[in-house]
């Protein structure tokens, strides 16, 4: 009887024992995500507030501080009135260039890519692996390399300084990353369906029409924002390829915050770079799963 | 491997022609492709190599000076403080991103309350550009406005962060940036390896009564080792493209304390018009790469071949 009251006490105790250790463990793995995700959140945060403050306040505060105020001016001077090198229009001429750039580089690389994927994967021939691998030297090689080839097709295409020029160097680049997310989906579904499909003499575009694509929407997605946010925010070729009102918005970016001049409008600049960030942003937040997919697809293969 | 055995192969036999023109179409919708991914990988690498070769300065010109661009690459003193860091970057931003991103992935991997959440929060650098993440952390760098400037205000008046200012410290600036941004993607990485070992060998390890660290150590973290690789692989491809993290930050400054090969071969070709030089310079970043892609995509398909080996 004693032995079996000591031992449930025992018990009691280990159990009480065990369940604060769970709890300092919880506490600690709670406590260091909440670390950082305020280290991740805070500039966000920061970039925020100030797009929504006054100028005057920021330059008394700082930037890291509680807003006292809440406008909505430098928004407005960002998007249509704020001077980049001499013209007065703000960001919106640059956030359309760069729609006007993105929208068809990726709906172009995207098809492309989803013919070649089912082709190379569906349609294989002597020597198409080979092939592919070729193609998918293109993601390796960095820009830097084209850019003089570019600067002379571009020039005597008389593309240079347009947002057509940028939609040709992205399509090109783009098709090696869009086959290869494409073929290695393609590849999953069984031959069987396809030669089905022959046997009942379906040629090459009712197979993709009517096997094919009805199974792509996951890897259209995939690749789509992949491509879309790849574009949005790529700056090299639109720095050197185009200037003032031809670039897009990542180098006018760069131009209106290295336009200093003494007062630094961290407001306008913090409203200014959320309206670069958020087409990518709004993607990634309604597009997730796809996004973090495109990401670890694109990595490991 | 099986994929191989499968493949649908055209008849042989005579047949009519639009059976045949049907045949073809494949190779025709491919074929732009084909020649447009040939052109771009061999064509402009041969353009860049020979210009690299040439005394192109302001404009491209084609007489051959052999070497004579590389020799005065390597003896540019900015030109070295690019490699030396890029290979500094490298290391550190490396490391640090995977060892935050494996960090957050094993806390995620907790089974966490709104791990949805969390993941959103530590990934979401990744969706916006190099360009304003440079511009906002060169804001929070600022010492007379960022966080120099708050830690003083609340009180602490001789606490200095002035990195990004300091050509010693600069490139310590350019990293910590780099890992913010990218860590979130070493832990997707990580967080899909983990979720993908197979859950009897964690079982078997827990009956065995092992700790949930030594599991980590001893079971989890080996079953994923290929990954480290692969994240480790790809930062490097990152480190070596660096350039719109830097342009947007620092601009390589201070002074040239920041350059890196890409900021360079940009400088040379459009800010100084020494073309071949540039080229010279774009050439090695390449090689860079290739020093490191080609062994890597060797083990790759050499572990791909042991496995269906086995299988």
């Amino acid at each position: 009887m004693v032995d079996a009251a000591l031992d449930q006490s025992l018990d009691h105790r280990a159990a009480t024992v065990a369940a604060r250790r769970h709890f300092l463990t919880r506490l600690v793995i709670y406590g260091l995500l909440v670390v950082f995700a305020a280290i991740y959140l805070v500039p966000l945060l920061v970039v925020v507030l100030n797009s929504f403050s006054d100028q005057q306040e920021i330059a008394r505060n700082g930037l890291i501080s509680l807003p006292r105020s809440f406008r909505l001016e430098a928004w407005s001077q960002a998007w249509s009135t704020y001077c980049i090198g001499g013209t007065c229009e703000g960001m919106q001429r640059n956030f359309y260039n760069s729609l006007k750039m993105t929208i068809p580089a990726t709906i172009i690389s995207t098809t492309v890519g989803a013919m070649n994927g089912y082709i190379l994967s569906k349609w294989r021939f002597k020597g198409s692996e080979a092939l592919f691998t070729c193609m998918l030297l293109g993601v390796f090689i960095p820009g830097q390399i084209s850019l003089m080839p570019w600067a002379f097709i571009l020039g005597n295409l008389g593309l240079s300084n347009t947002t057509y020029g940028l939609i040709v160097i992205h399509v090109i680049q783009g098709i090696s990353f869009t086959t290869l997310f494409c073929r290695n989906y393609y590849v999953s579904i069984p031959d069987d369906l396809i030669k089905a499909a022959r046997i009942d003499g379906a040629g090459f575009w009712r197979i993709f029409r009517k096997i094919i694509l009805p199974l792509s929407s996951p890897i259209l997605i995939v690749t789509v924002i992949w491509q879309f946010t790849g574009i949005w925010n790529e700056y090299l070729f639109g720095v050197v390829f185009t200037s003032g009102q031809q670039q897009p918005i990542t180098a006018a970016l760069v131009a209106l915050t290295a336009s200093g001049t003494n007062v630094r409008a961290y407001d306008v600049m913090s409203a200014a770079v959320l309206i670069g960030a958020l087409p990518p942003l709004l993607i990634y937040l309604f597009g997730g799963k796809y996004f973090v997919r495109g990401l670890t697809q694109g990595a490991i293969k | 491997m099986s994929n191989h055995d499968l493949t649908l192969s055209v008849p042989a036999p005579a047949r009519p022609w639009r059976e045949r023109l049907g045949s073809a179409v494949p190779l025709l919708v491919l074929g732009p492709s084909l020649v447009a991914s040939f052109v771009y990988v061999f064509v402009f690498t041969g353009w860049t190599l020979y210009i690299s070769l040439s005394n192109s300065s302001l404009l491209p010109s084609y007489g051959f000076v052999g070497l004579d661009n590389y020799a005065s690459l390597w003896a540019n003193r900015r030109w070295n403080i690019a490699y030396n860091n890029l290979f500094l970057f490298s290391g550190f931003y490396i490391v640090g991103s995977m060892a935050v991103g494996l960090l957050l992935a094993i806390l995620i991997d907790q089974r966490v309350r709104g791990e949805a959440v969390w993941r959103t929060i530590f990934l979401y650098p990744l969706a916006v550009s190099f360009i304003v993440t440079g511009t906002v952390w060169s804001w929070l760098y600022n010492p007379t406005d960022g966080i120099q400037a708050m830690v003083r205000g609340l009180g602490w008046t001789n606490f200095s962060f002035a990195l990004a200012s300091d050509r010693h410290h600069a490139i310590y600036a350019v990293i910590i940036t780099g890992v913010w941004q990218s860590s979130g993607f070493a832990m997707a990485l990580f967080l899909a390896g983990l979720r993908s070992v197979d859950s009897d060998l964690v079982k078997a390890a827990q009956i065995d009564g092992a700790s949930t660290f030594r599991i980590y150590r001893k079971v989890l973290l080996p079953t994923i080792a290929p990954i480290f690789l692969a994240v480790a692989v790809i930062q490097i491809q990152f480190a070596i493209k660096t350039f719109d993290l830097v342009a947007a930050l620092t601009k390589g400054g201070p002074g040239i304390s920041t350059t890196f090969p890409a900021i360079y071969v940009y400088d040379l070709m459009f800010q100084r018009g020494q073309i071949g030089e540039g080229a010279a310079a774009a050439i090695m970043m390449l090689a860079a790469l290739a020093v490191v892609l080609v062994p890597y995509s060797f083990w790759v398909v050499w572990r791909r071949r042991k496995e269906a080996g086995h299988g």
